[in-house]
């Protein structure tokens, strides 16, 4: 990866952020930001509190201490929420329904109307290569094809920032693979992208990259400085430095 | 229009889903139907056994419609009552000269069948002048009417209530442990979009078994009807859109279909027995007081109003209001509970 010029406007700013459930501490005390059109990877393993966080700035949960800012707006607010694609971590769909019916429910959700529906909804089904599908109820589909089509959901209103929590999970690397370069084709033309993974290679293709662990974010940097400052050979092996000097 | 993207794939959803189609509209009307039956049956004609008894009183109760078993002696009648064979002994003292009757008595209903049978017989013998004679007629009713008019406007309830509290209740559980609630609520839709837009989809459902099961009820088992018909849909309506919105209230409360399936002993049976099902009168006074708060008392009481006693919209005029109140007040309820999965 060849380091990308880091655009200064933050979309995200997480200040101190805390979440308690009744006594419970999942997160502590975690602080970033992510600037515009770069792809951002939570990277932890399962547990860690990449999901929980990823509610906190999706604005569906509330933070117990500290700040959540997205697109200048202190989270969680409504008007924000027009602006994000969210994948979540399991595929929300109604199975019932065929992924164009999906599809239009999102889409009458988000606003979109008439042509511009008819359109976004082609464009968004070609890009994860499910077009063919698009009769076809859900049920019939394989979990990979739901993950992709969980995917085209996100991108359907077109906004601004997109947060996927695990988007690529089932996915065949080679439709991986397409996903990766239309993400960064999104990046591009300004679209900024939050995503967790578990996967470390997979995390070596983001920007920049937030290891978090027990809830607390270890390290936060490009993944090529990641390793370099850990003095390791790989993301795997600069995780496991980041998280035993934490300990 | 999100309400309308909400009502539109909730439609949607169950014309894929026949079996939930099946249970909404048929199996009520199939229960109502085996009800119809068993409330409605022709009365019981009990097996009698005779040991000596007096010619004339067996005839007589053999006009009445019972079975008359002759045996020789009570040892072998004994026998009979044992086997279930016969209902009840009938024999005359030797001593006395007086009539002893002996009831198999595991029944409440055919001990009950036996002695009318008996003390109609026993009337009948009895010179005409020495009970004055009686005319009888209905304010409300007829003599013709059996149980299951009586029973018909509680179980028409009923069933619209349980059945549309299942299934709304399920759905909308549903909607949670498949995460597609959280999806929705990442969109910008409202809380109150996603209640209101239940209600209307599944409003939808409602309405057409509301009209599909009093069409049935009344014009096909020809359940007591003496009121109007739009009264008795908008009651049935009322009912199930009550039921509708307490349904996807306590569905916030279960974590998997099987908790929701146990509401129904806590919710759904006390709300049938106190609802005028059986008399109250006889019930301790605390417990009566509970039917006050149970939404299924008002929709039979108006009902049984319109359809055994054919009153109109004063008569039921607050039992309506009293629906909508509990609707508006069990929305709110669930706009509020909804704040547990996305605070704004």
């Amino acid at each position: 990866m060849s380091p990308i010029p880091l655009n200064p406007d933050p979309v995200i700013v997480a200040n101190h952020v805390g979440k308690a459930f009744s006594n419970k501490t999942v997160l502590t005390d975690i602080s970033l930001t992510v600037h515009k059109a770069e792809t951002f990877g939570l990277l932890g393993p399962s547990g860690s509190g990449k999901t929980t966080l990823v509610k906190l700035l999706t604005g569906i949960d509330e933070v117990s201490s500290g700040e959540i800012t997205v697109l200048g707006n202190v989270m969680p607010k409504l008007s924000v929420f027009q602006q994000i694609g969210y994948m979540a971590q399991s595929d929300a769909l109604y199975t019932e329904l065929s992924a164009q019916e999906n599809l239009e429910l999102f889409a009458a959700l988000y606003g979109l109307k008439g042509a511009r529906r008819s359109a976004r909804i082609l464009e968004v089904m070609e890009l994860v290569s499910l077009h063919n599908d698009l009769n076809k109820r859900v049920d019939q589909y394989s979990g990979g094809m739901k993950r992709r089509l969980s995917l085209a959901i996100a991108l359907l209103h077109d906004p601004p920032l997109l947060i996927l929590d695990e988007p690529t999970v089932g996915i065949d690397p080679l439709l991986r693979q397409s996903i990766w370069n239309e993400l960064k084709a999104l990046n591009a033309k300004g679209t900024t992208i939050l995503l967790t993974t578990h996967v470390m290679d997979e995390a070596s293709k983001c920007d920049r990259l937030g290891m978090i662990r027990d809830g607390r974010l270890l390290a936060v940097n490009t993944p090529q400085s990641l390793i370099e400052e850990a003095g390791q050979s790989s993301i795997e092996e600069a995780f496991i430095y980041y998280g035993g000097e934490q300990s | 229009m999100r309400v309308w993207a909400i009502i539109l794939r909730i439609l949607r959803q169950f014309r894929r889903d026949k079996r939930t189609l099946a249970l909404i509209f048929i199996a009520p009307i199939f229960v109502l139907t085996l009800m119809n039956f068993v409330f409605n049956g022709s009365d019981y004609k009990p097996n009698l056994g005779v040991v000596d008894a007096p010619i004339a009183l067996t005839q007589e109760m053999e006009k009445e419609g019972a079975r008359i078993i002759e045996y020789a002696n009570l040892d072998e009648a004994e026998l009979g009552l044992d086997e279930r064979s016969i209902d009840a002994i009938i024999s005359t003292e030797t001593d006395t000269g007086q009539l002893q009757i002996k009831l198999e008595g595991s029944e409440p209903a055919v001990n009950k069948a036996v002695q009318m049978l008996i003390q109609k017989s026993g009337e009948k013998l009895r010179p005409a002048s020495s009970t004055p004679s009686m005319n009888v007629t209905y304010w409300h009713g007829s003599e013709n009417m059996s149980s299951i008019d009586q029973l018909g406007p509680i179980l028409i309830g009923f069933f619209i209530f349980f059945f549309v509290f299942l299934i709304a209740g399920v759905s909308f559980l549903r909607e949670r442990t498949t995460g597609t609630l959280e999806r929705l609520l990442s969109t910008p839709l409202k809380r109150w979009e996603l209640v209101v837009g239940y209600v209307g989809g599944f409003g939808i459902f409602t309405v057409i078994q509301a009209l599909l099961i009093s069409w049935f009820c009344i014009k096909v088992l020809g359940i007591m009807m003496t009121g109007s018909f739009a009264y008795v849909i908008l009651i049935t309506l009322l009912m199930s859109i009550t039921a509708l919105t307490l349904g996807t209230l306590l569905s916030a409360y279960a974590n998997n279909e099987l908790q929701m399936i146990q509401f129904i002993p806590l919710i759904i049976v006390p709300q049938l027995f106190l609802s005028g099902l059986f008399p109250l009168d006889t019930l301790p006074e605390w417990l009566q007081k509970f039917k006050v708060i149970m939404p299924l008392t008002y929709g039979t009481e108006a009902l049984s109003d319109i359809m055994i006693r054919g009153k109109g919209w004063d008569a039921i005029s607050i039992n309506v209001c009293i629906l909508i109140g509990f609707t508006v007040l069990f929305m709110l309820l669930n706009i509020a509970a909804l704040r547990k999965h996305r605070k704004i």
